[in-house]
Parts: C-alpha cells; structure tokens; sequence
C-alpha cells in the first residue's frame, strides 16, 4: 500500500486533491454516460484503498475471534482491532483506551447512553435538553425514554439562519435539565454549534453533555478534553470507515457507573447462575462479537484523514463550500437552506417550481449525485416550511470542478422544467 | 437527456403546474391521507361516491412533479367511474409501473401511460404510486396510505 499523502500546507492544494482522487476507486466510473460526481458525503463518505485494503487483509490474512483465542490469528485480529480503538482514542484525544466503546454508529452510542446513563437516573419532571436541528438518532431515543420515565423533552429553537438561538438555550436550561444532547454539526444545515458555550453553561449548573459529532467528525478536529464533553459520539461511514461501525467517547467515571447495554459474551468477568460479574470498560458495553473488521476498518479511515491533516481537509473543504455557495446563489430561484454563520460540508436548498426529488433525478442524470429529501431532520424542514431540500455535500475529495457540474446540473433542471 | 424526456413528458408538467381537482371537497364521502415516508410526500384525497360511482374527487399535497400529476391525471379520469372499475384500474396501473404491464384487461389506461416512463426509476415508482395507495385506502375506509 503506497503511503498517504501528507498535506504540506495548511490548506490542500489542487495537485494533493488530485492525487487523494486516486485513492478512491470508486469515484473513477461514469453514471448516464458522464463521470461521476459524488456529492452525498453526508450520508455516507466513498472508500479510500487504504481502508479497503485492510478489511481485505484482514478477511484474508487475520480473521479470527478476538480477546479469548490462544492461537496466532486471534492474537492478530485482537491486535488489530484494539489498534483500532487506539486511533479512536487519539483521534478524539480521550485521555484514556477505555473511555472508547464501539458501537454500530451514532444512533447505537446514543440509544446505549439514553437507556444506560439516562433511565435509571431520570424522574418524571426531569428534562432532557435538545435542539430543533438534530437528526432523529438524537431526538427519538430520548422520546423514547420520556414515555419510559415520564421525563420531558426540551428543544431549543434555531433561526432563519439556521443558528441555536443562545438566549433560548440559556433559558430552556435549568434545574430540571439532566442531560443536553445537541448535534456538534448539523447534517441537513452544516451549521457547527457553538458547542464550547453549550458545555460550559450546562456544566455550571452541574448537567452532562452529549455531543452527536456523526457530521462533525470528517471536517472538525475534535477534542474531547479540551471540550469537556461528557459524551462523544460519531458514526465511521462518513469518515470513510466501513458501515456498521462507531464509537461512543464517554467520561471514564460516567461509563463506569452505568449499567452494561445489553448483556451476552465478551461483556462479562465471571457468570454464574447466582450471579454475574460484569467486564471492565470499555468491555463492559460490548456484548457479543463484535464488528471486528469494522474496528481496523475505522482505525484505517483514521490514518487516512489524519495524515493528510484534518486542519488542511477543513480548511479545502470551507473553501470550496464558500466558493459553491456563491455560485449557487448566482442562479435565479434557487434558495439555501441553512445559512449559518459557522457552517461546513453542507450545501442545502430548494428551487422556485421544482420539487428537490425532480432535482435529484435530473442531476443524477447529469453524473451528479446528491441528496433529496428531509435528511432525517424533518422538525427542520418544518421550521424552514419545506416539504425537502436538495443537499450536496463536500468531502475531502471534491473539487471545484464538481462545483462546477453541480450548478450547470442545476441549470439543466431549470431548462428541463423551464423555471 | 431523450431519456429524461420520457420520464418528465409535456402532459406531466402540465399537470404539475397546473394540477386538476385541486383542493378539498366539501361534501367528500370517503378521504384518506397518503404519505410517502421515503421523501416526505403527503397527499389528502377527497372523494364523493354515489352508489356504486366516484361522483367526484379531489386532492392536495405538496410533492414533486410525479407524484403531483400522477394524482392529477388519477382524479380526472377517476370522476365518473364504477367503484370497481377505479379498482381494476389501479391494479393495471400498479402492474405498469412494477411488473411490465402484464394486465392486459379491465380499463383502458389512457393518459395514464404517460407516467410508463416512472417504470426506469425504481426510486421514483413511489411518486406515482402514492395517491393510487390512497385511494385504495380511502375505497376501503382506511384513513392513511404510505408507500413503505
């Protein structure tokens, strides 16, 4: 495997994205004739070889169960899969391995923290803190545990800009709030929260913070120390990490004290018919088997970002959404929703007569993949009074050429339904 | 782009921007709310049947140009016709767009075929199929169809 790229500057240049091209196999193909512009990042990242070749290497090399087996394979994949939680545990800075759990993604770390940490903490009264922009992992779960516990469910309003309302969140926060729980970036806005200020406050008043950073990990460098966030969670397939994999960061002393999610194999120390003696973190949240090839998979995507630099992938990536941005707003009837003073990754909007699903069909055929609909945040498409948007979506790999294809793709939806 | 036309034909904008039987029916007999999970489509159709006939019909909704003329083109040839004809119909119809048209009797699909072109887009059957799924609903006193 030929070794990553490292970026020289503080921001990618043309040449070095050229070349991060090449490690995506998969962006090399035509769809309806015309090359490929892949621009659905926000709902799952492309593949780079290097992530690729180590799920291959290890189905074909490594593959064995891991942390009880004497023999060599399994000595390999446990190696190899705990690496995995290694770069987890540098990637967000956590200070210790075992303040990181693997779970299937985002929405599992979030349903673990509701019923573990949540449930058996919550009184009917008490209130859960969200905001109007989060995705439904971060709005059901607690739903969830309301009707379990008789807790309520807050929501801090947001803008016309798409922005928390401060002021709101201030108030909203209170005695009765036990836990807030807000999207580090929104993925059907791309506006980054001012989650520094969320956390300070909800920690004057003694009350844990979850972050969802599921949208947030490509293009922010995370530290969860330096925030001091209670609760981290991020999804790998949008950081170029396999499907079917994620992790949950949670304060060592908070995972400590709560119960194990689900109970089974590998979870525990000791079982007996009388009783049980459940493992050490983070093993103590990981029954079963579990996605071995997931964990090196996402410890590859890791390298992967964090040797080209995640400050230089940001600063393309904001550069090239800020140029996109005023192109597409060069184009009569077209709208943006989401307009964030802070904002990454994301390019949301909707046309004057024409339906975001008509959008989509006509760019895909135009080679131009994107997103059409309510992006899993449908209380945002209410607050925006829209039906859907159409999303494009920046990763590490795009360019201003496939800026480019977008807007003479939407151009070419205007010419097709003469708007 | 010659295939997009078969996809988006003249009669299917036309029915977009301008859609027929808009709004509520005051004196409906029958409704049923239709949503398409996939999209967040929704769609309310009104529906008045004297005896055994579909005296009249109407529809709203916000939804792409699809879903919108499907719904359309439906409550403009639906006025006027048997209970069971409208049935027979929706089985051609459904069999159109999902299984090369293999039903060759009952009612004569019309303007109908103008939507085929949905056939080629398995993501966007569900645009044209969903005031269909509502009106099976609302001929069976069910007040809500999804697509899913």
């Amino acid at each position: 495997m030929s070794s990553v790229l490292q970026a020289t500057s503080p921001r990618l240049s043309s040449d070095e994205v050229e070349r991060i091209r090449r490690d995506f196999p998969i962006l090399h193909q035509e769809v309806h004739g015309k090359p490929l512009v892949y621009l659905d990042n926000a709902a799952t990242s492309q593949k780079p070889s290097q992530v690729i070749a180590a799920l291959d290497h290890y189905y074909r090399a490594d593959n064995a169960n891991i942390h009880r087996g004497v023999h060599t394979l399994s000595e390999r994949a446990t190696a190899a899969y705990e690496g995995g939680r290694d770069k987890v545990k540098q990637f967000l800075n956590a200070a210790e391995r075992r303040e990181i759990v693997f779970v299937r993604g985002a929405t599992e770390a979030i349903n673990l923290v509701a019923q573990s940490y949540a449930r058996p903490r919550l009184k009917p009264g008490d209130e859960i803190l969200i905001t109007e922009m989060e995705h439904h992992s971060n709005i059901v779960p607690w739903q969830m545990l309301c009707e379990q516990t008789g807790a309520v469910l807050k929501v801090v309003p947001i803008n016309e800009a798409g922005e928390l309302l401060l002021d709101d969140f201030h108030r909203l926060l209170s005695v009765r709030t036990k836990l807030v729980a807000v999207v580090h970036v929104s993925n059907a806005l791309g506006t980054v929260n001012p989650v520094e200020e969320i956390i300070a406050a909800a920690h004057a008043q003694g009350v844990p913070v979850l972050l969802d950073g599921a949208q947030a990990v490509p293009h922010v460098a995370v530290d969860v120390q330096a925030l001091d966030c209670d609760f981290y969670v991020f999804s790998g397939h949008k950081l170029y990490a396999p499907t079917g994999i994620g992790a949950l960061y949670g304060k060592a002393a908070l995972l400590e004290a709560m119960s194990p999610y689900q109970g089974g194999g590998d979870m525990i120390r000791s079982v007996t018919f009388a009783k049980t003696e459940y493992n050490a973190l983070p093993y103590k949240f990981e029954a079963g088997t579990p996605h071995i090839a997931g964990g090196i998979g996402l410890g590859a995507a890791i390298d992967y970002v964090t040797n080209i630099g995640l400050q230089a992938i940001a600063a393309w990536e904001d550069e090239l959404l800020r140029y996109a941005t005023a192109r597409v707003l060069e184009i009569p009837g077209v709208r943006l929703i989401g307009t964030a003073r802070h904002k990454t990754g994301i390019l949301s909007f909707v046309m004057d007569g024409v339906h975001p699903h008509d959008i989509g069909t006509i760019l895909d055929h135009e080679g131009v993949a994107i997103r059409s609909g309510h992006h899993c945040a449908m209380p945002v498409m209410d607050h925006f009074a829209v039906p859907a948007t159409a999303r494009a979506s920046l990763a590490l790999y795009n360019t201003r050429e496939d800026v480019e294809r977008l807007l003479a793709a939407i151009i070419k939806v205007k010419e097709v339904f003469r708007v | 782009m010659s295939d997009l036309r078969e996809l988006y034909q003249e009669v299917i904008f036309d029915h977009n921007r301008h859609p027929r039987n808009f709004g509520k029916l005051e004196d409906a007999n029958r409704h049923a709310d239709g949503n398409n999970p996939l999209c967040g489509d929704k769609l309310s159709l009104y529906l008045r049947i004297d005896g055994d006939v579909i005296a009249d019909v109407r529809f709203e909704g916000m939804g792409c140009a699809i879903s919108t003329a499907s719904a359309s083109l439906m409550t403009e040839r639906l006025k006027g016709m048997k209970v069971a004809d409208a049935e027979a119909l929706f089985r051609k119809f459904h069999a159109l767009l999902t299984e090369d048209g293999k039903i060759t009797e009952g009612p004569e699909l019309g303007k109908l075929s103008v939507l085929t072109g949905v056939r080629d887009y398995p993501a966007r059957v569900k645009c044209a199929t969903l005031a269909w799924h509502t009106l099976e609903a609302a001929l069976h006193n069910q007040d809500t169809a999804s697509t899913e």
